[in-house]
């Protein structure tokens, strides 16, 4: 971590859909910039909860959310992605009805006239697939496209930090990891990455830092590297999928 | 049975078509039926009506008809105007009535609210306006030959003009602008859509406002055509809903088509059974479709 103000810092949040009824009770994490967080944790732990009341989808009631040293935590979904903090949700992530090519437009929408064009054809650049199925309607492509232009539509702004809720949901291991060198490769043009994962070994294969949720708190934090390591909050919080391989 | 009844029913088609985008767009966008949809038709009607004397009675020679038609600058200037002004009206309606009730309570409430707005607007009407038909034009119109022993008013072939522009306007709003993806967006996925960056509150205000615009030029070619009363737009209610279900509700091009079968076959109905089965019709092909295919024509299952 670098000693520079993180991009992000999510400071004791508490969030959840109706009032009183909070499930995420206090989470704290902080991202630098440019670096991989893992947001990992039992079922039921909030992690999703976690990243949608960041992104503005869930009402917030406590704690404060601030984004390149602005408070965001009250700011509408739809301005953050002008502020550079772009989300993509676990599933209808693209617009089925909308074809690939109209669902980029969309998220171009932000975008000063002049840039719209370019962006896009970049995005069709870096996904070559996309390119060729342009005038399909999203609800058509297959479960790994879906995910690719979930994050095309996502970086087509050129965000600050990209939050992803479990990008490997309902993917063939194959294609999880087409999706993982993806992200690596984001995180190298110094992208932020957020990603909440159940698929533990993937996600802390390809992070920096994790976060470990229970019941909507911290419970463990540090170097990815240590926590693969860690018997214990394998046996304990993730399954044993970390020692045991598959779940 | 008669050629004739395609002018008739193209006619009657494309006014239930400009009524049916905005029950279509509202249904899509927010999940709700609006009832009170009819009421816009007869508020942009009466609209146009008084803000066409207004002119009439300023500029003089305004309210005589250009040409052979019998519609003259004053009530083609007073139509822009009552459009605004009928967005506007909606916009209101959603603000201080709809919008309190969304997201609280039962989806029905909502429903229910549209109705008692359809009768309290009605209401207000006949009060205002009495229940006595009134009319744009003293002028009576003849029907001319125009194509294969069909004969049409000049009217009815200037309307129908308008009405097909303001269908493929909305057409290639929907399909083609920056705003007309949005609605789409929002329909299909709000959350996905503020996500994307939409804003979903402007895109709904924009959703009631173009509905109410429609539904207003509807009300006056209504009015141009046939007469101006207090139930015009209820009574259109009806074909109204049967077309937007039969082209499968939220689907604009659906429900052009759907309000085009609606026309023609009432027309048909006329010709063959009476003038008393018209109403008929459009129940008929409402259930109907809503027992054979209740998605509707271009409708996917949810």
């Amino acid at each position: 971590m670098s000693a520079q103000t993180p991009l992000l810092i999510v400071d004791r949040l508490v969030a959840g859909y109706e009032t009183g009824l909070s499930i995420v009770n206090g989470a704290s994490i902080t991202v630098a910039a440019g670096e991989i967080v893992a947001v990992l944790g039992p079922n039921g732990a909030g992690k999703s909860t976690l990243i949608k009341a960041i992104a503005g989808l869930v009402p917030i009631s406590g704690g404060s959310v601030t984004f390149a040293g602005h408070d965001v935590t009250h700011t509408p979904a739809h301005r953050l992605i002008g502020a550079g903090l772009a989300f993509t949700p676990q599933t209808e992530n693209v617009f089925a009805s909308l074809s690939v090519g109209d669902n980029l437009k969309l998220a171009a929408g932000i975008l000063p006239r002049t840039l719209r064009a370019d962006r896009i054809a970049e995005a069709y650049e870096t996904f070559p697939d996309l390119a060729r199925q342009r005038a399909l309607p999203a609800g058509r492509l297959s479960g790994g496209q879906r995910q690719m232009l979930a994050i095309a539509r996502a970086l087509l702004v050129a965000p600050k930090a990209l939050m992803l809720d479990e990008p490997s949901a309902g993917l063939s291991p194959k294609l999880v990891e087409m999706v993982f060198v993806r992200l690596a490769d984001i995180r190298r043009s110094g992208v932020a990455i957020v990603l909440v994962e159940q698929n533990t070994r993937a996600a802390l294969a390809l992070a920096d830092r994790a976060y470990i949720l229970v019941q909507g708190r911290n419970r463990h934090e540090g170097p990815a590297r240590a926590l693969t390591g860690d018997r214990m909050i394998a046996a304990l919080y993730l399954g044993g999928v970390v020692t045991d391989g598959a779940p | 049975m008669t050629p004739q009844v395609l002018v008739d029913g193209l006619m009657s088609g494309a006014l239930i078509g400009l009524g049916a985008i905005g029950v279509t767009l509202t249904y899509s966008i927010l999940r709700f039926a609006n009832f009170a949809h009819g009421e816009f038709i007869s508020f942009g009607a009466y609209a146009t009506l008084l803000v066409a004397s207004g002119i009439s009675a300023l500029i003089v020679g305004s309210d005589h008809g250009i040409g052979e038609l019998s519609i003259s600058p004053a009530v083609i200037a007073a139509s822009l105007i009552a459009m605004t002004l009928t967005a506007g009206f909606a916009l209101a309606l959603d603000k201080i009535l709809f919008s309190r009730l969304r997201g609280k309570g039962a989806a029905i409430s909502v429903v229910m609210a549209s109705f008692g707005a359809s009768m309290a607007i009605r209401a207000s009407l006949e009060f205002a306006f009495t229940s006595r038909p009134a009319y744009f034009s003293p002028d009576l119109e003849i029907a001319r030959p125009i194509v294969f022993g069909l004969k049409a008013t000049p009217d009815q072939m200037a309307l129908l003009a308008v009405a097909a522009v303001l269908l493929m306007g909305v057409h290639l709003m929907l399909t083609r602008t920056q705003i007309g993806r949005a609605m789409r967006a929002v329909s299909e996925n709000p959350a996905l859509a503020r996500v994307a960056g939409v804003d979903v509150d402007g895109t709904i205000r924009f959703a009631w406002a173009t509905g109410g615009a429609l539904a207003a030029a509807s009300g006056v070619m209504l009015g141009l055509l046939v007469q101006i009363r207090p139930f015009m737009g209820f009574d259109l209610l009806l074909p109204l809903f049967a077309a937007a279900i039969l082209g499968g509700i939220g689907s604009a091009p659906g429900a052009f088509a759907g309000a085009l079968i609606v026309g023609l076959g009432e027309a048909i109905t006329v010709q063959l059974a009476g003038s008393e089965w018209r109403a008929a019709f459009a129940f008929l092909v409402l259930i109907a479709v809503l027992i054979v295919r209740p998605t509707g024509l271009a409708g996917r299952p949810t």
